[in-house]
């Protein structure tokens, strides 16, 4: 054991005093960040403000902070065994008193803080330790390996998704299939989203729009004309297709991260318009009373219009809310489904092909004969319209949309779960749909925080892993070697 | 006329804010081409760390103005441009080799992490500065009953921004510092050869950059008298659109930008629509880009093959 101590200590190795001053620069440098905005409160008062101080808060920060710089330090100079311990206990029970309610207090935040720092540093000695063991060189490409297992995580995914309004139903637990539902939307999303991003190489940072566009499309056309949601459904597909193309046409010859604040501008764009356009949106009330979806013409209300027969009456069962909730629970697994479906299939068309090589080298495609704008135009409608498949199903399941639901964070949230996934792999969204969307849910005293660790999340993982989660990019065909060819 | 000369000055003033803004963006994307989307939240802790000053400037009972001024403007500066430093180190820095995507994608987390984070500490509520630190104006014109109106504080609004932007020509021009910037905008592995920090330009540029942004949130409080944590969004968004329309890259662009930005919305609310004029300055951006991607100043961007 002394061994992979001394293993683990390669890099360069500072006496104590030395780490000591490292740390309290460190200090120093936090401190002078934390000291206007930690140090002092801004309080209302009438019309302006007065200032309230809480030094005894930011010391305790900074503090924090220098004691977990020199454990840092210490990892590296060999001692990650006795300081992963120490602090991983520390973390855990800080974790089991969180559970069984002791930190409610005003000073929640800087207990975060502290539990946060202890996380850290036990992760930075486990993996300094794993290191050391030479293990992490299998760690590093997790992407190849759930790659190879994608043809058993796939169908097991299915099968539990199938499972669970089974289950919610039995044990009578709504919020499982809504949260279900929520998450869904955003696997939908991400799955969309990664045809444009993933497959194409074009950062859009203004999905939300088609997703708008969906959404409205939805409303205005089944209130208006009285079609039910799957006539409807194309047609708010068609919709944002359209828009796709109407916004990509113009903008789809610049670079990348042009491309991206462009998308964004247009993304806003849309939000305005709806936001003041009220004949048509109805402007910031939004629209009310959207259609819900019928059971082939049955309805699930407790008591059905006159003339019609309702969900419970005609199999004859006692009425439930969860009818209808998991009747739509089941109708966006299969929307999400035929995404990956279709992502999946035209990965292997020519179209896909393209997309992929223009992510790669947009020159050498141009050399080959591919038309760079027609491509990328099919990804950004192809993405677009299952924007749009989404957002009518966000209208049809809220009954209600109003402007505000499709702001830049949604967006952004998409966007994360495509990156944080690991750029172009399918098993990624799910994985980070479930993290990011079902996590928060499920710590819901988190709420403040969610976003907080939502943005720190996503530079984290950026600087742990630029390429994502799971990502894997591996050449989606190869050139079969001669031998093995059929001729021989 | 004298509605059209009023709406002059307003737009001037907008625009020097967004021009100062504006550089940030522009020295950024110059040198490591890469867009800083937190720097709008940058530019909000600008104006929090001031209002804070201006607090604690009244506890201490200093009401002198120019004095209040000069305290404010250093302190915004010194504390922002700790925090635009901080951002480069923790979130941009690590990623220097890894692509176009990751930075940016790092850059939006800093952004909702920053917003969050002053956010969580000094509440979701607007902030008032309540008094206004410089209030009066001087009356320029009065015709059939309208009366052109210069306030005070715009003119300190005018004269910082030409101040600062005649310093920071000079910063660029002639001294060591903006010299190595320069070289690494041109060639950063060239500059790195031959002697040059290229970390601490970077992290210098990001620096002048905050402390720049910490000025127009200093500007923007005092003129509007009320900040709150989601300012950066969209006033980052439009300072941008101004770097890009500019030429980003150039200094004078940012600045020419800015400017028209600033009067094509305050022109666009008083002729047209208060409501659409955020859809303006999107829609001149998308224009800028559509037409003319290397913006009004800009150099065309030479593709390697």
């Amino acid at each position: 054991m002394a061994a992979t101590a001394t293993v683990a200590s390669s890099p360069a190795r500072l006496p104590f005093a030395g780490m000591v001053k490292e740390a309290a620069i460190f200090a120093l440098v936090a401190l002078a960040l934390a000291f206007p905005l930690v140090g002092f409160n801004i309080l209302d008062k009438g019309a302006g403000s007065e200032l309230q101080t809480r030094f005894p808060q930011m010391f305790y920060g900074v503090g924090v902070l220098f004691v977990g710089k020199l454990a840092m330090s210490l990892i590296d100079a060999g001692h990650a065994r006795a300081i992963a311990a120490v602090s991983g206990a520390l973390a855990l029970a800080w974790f089991l008193a969180a559970l069984v309610g002791v930190t409610g207090t005003q000073y929640q935040a800087i207990a975060w803080l502290t539990w946060l720092v202890a996380l850290s540093v036990a992760v930075r000695g486990w993996v300094v330790m794993r290191r050391a063991r030479g293990t992490a060189a299998q760690a590093r490409d997790v992407g190849a390996m759930v790659n190879r297992l994608a043809l058993y995580v796939g169908p097991a995914f299915v099968a539990v998704a199938v499972a669970i309004p089974f289950y919610a139903y039995v044990i009578d637990d709504k919020r499982l299939v809504d949260l279900g539902i929520l998450i869904f939307t955003y696997i939908m999303l991400g799955w969309g989203l990664n045809v444009v991003v993933g497959l194409a190489g074009l950062l859009d940072l203004g999905y939300v729009a088609f997703y708008a566009v969906g959404a409205y499309s939805y409303a205005i056309i089944s209130i208006n004309f009285g079609l039910n949601f799957w006539e409807t459904l194309p047609i708010a597909g068609a919709m944002a297709a359209t828009f796709g193309v109407l916004l990509g046409f113009p903008v789809l010859r610049l670079r990348g991260d042009y491309l991206a604040i462009v998308t964004l501008g247009f993304g806003e764009i849309i939000r305005i318009i709806l936001l003041n356009w009220n004949e048509l949106s109805n402007g910031p009330k939004g629209i009310d009373n959207i259609p819900r979806p019928s059971f082939f013409g049955l309805q699930f209300g407790s008591a059905a219009p006159k003339g019609t027969v309702s969900f419970h009456e005609f199999f004859n069962i006692d009425f439930s809310p969860m009818h209808r909730q998991i009747y739509l629970y089941y109708i966006i697994m299969f929307l999400a489904l035929l995404t990956n479906w279709f992502t999946l299939r035209i990965r292997k068309l020519p179209i896909g092909r393209a997309w992929e090589a223009l992510r790669e080298d947009e020159t050498a495609c141009r050399a080959l004969g591919i038309n760079p704008t027609n491509t990328k135009l099919t990804a950004f409608a192809i993405g677009a319209m299952f924007g749009g498949f989404a957002g009518s199903f966000f209208a049809t399941r809220q009954g209600f949309i109003s402007p505000e639901s499709f702001n830049f964070l949604e967006s952004a949230i998409i966007l994360s779960i495509v990156v944080l996934g690991g750029m172009g792999s399918q098993i990624g969204v799910v994985v980070a749909s479930i993290v990011l969307i079902g996590g928060p849910e499920w710590f819901r005293d988190l709420e403040a925080y969610r976003m907080l660790a939502f943005g720190g999340l996503m530079v984290a993982i950026m600087i742990w892993r630029p390429q994502g989660l799971l990502a894997h990019r591996e050449p989606t065909i190869s050139l079969e070697p001669l031998a093995r060819g059929k001729g021989s | 006329m004298a509605y059209f000369l009023q709406q002059l000055i307003n737009g001037v003033t907008l625009g020097s804010m967004f021009g100062l803004i504006a550089i940030g963006y522009t020295m950024v994307y110059g040198i490591i081409g890469m867009v800083n989307f937190a720097h709008g939240d940058v530019f909000m802790i600008g104006g929090y760390i001031t209002i804070i000053t201006f607090l604690a400037l009244g506890v201490l009972g200093v009401t002198w103005v120019p004095i209040a001024l000069l305290t404010m403007l250093l302190i915004a500066m010194v504390f922002t441009a700790l925090h635009g430093w901080a951002v480069e180190r923790m979130a941009y820095r690590p990623l220097r080799n890894s692509g176009r995507l990751a930075p940016l994608i790092s850059a939006i987390g800093m952004s909702i992490f920053l917003q969050n984070y002053v956010q969580l500490l000094q509440g979701a509520r607007n902030k008032a500065l309540g008094k206004p630190l410089v209030s009066g104006g001087m009356t320029l014109m009065e015709v059939e009953g309208f009366t052109v109106q210069l306030s005070y504080m715009q003119i300190v609004i005018i004269v910082l921004t030409v101040a600062l932007m005649a310093g920071f020509t000079l910063l660029i021009n002639a001294t060591a510092l903006g010299r190595n910037q320069r070289a690494c905008e041109q060639d950063m592995r060239m500059a790195r050869l031959l002697g040059v920090d290229v970390d601490r330009t970077i992290a210098l540029t990001f620096v002048m950059g905050a402390a720049l942004a910490a000025v127009a949130g200093m500007v923007w409080l005092l003129y509007y008298g009320i900040i709150d944590f989601y300012v950066g969004f969209l006033a980052g968004i439009k300072a941008f659109s101004a770097a890009v329309l500019g030429g980003i890259g150039s200094l004078p662009g940012a600045m020419l930008g800015g400017l028209l930005i600033g009067l094509i919305e305050v022109f666009w609310s008083a002729y047209f629509s208060a409501e659409y004029k955020d859809v303006a300055a999107f829609a001149i951006l998308v224009l800028a880009l559509v037409f003319r991607p290397t913006g009004l100043l800009g150099k065309p961007e030479v593709e390697k093959v």
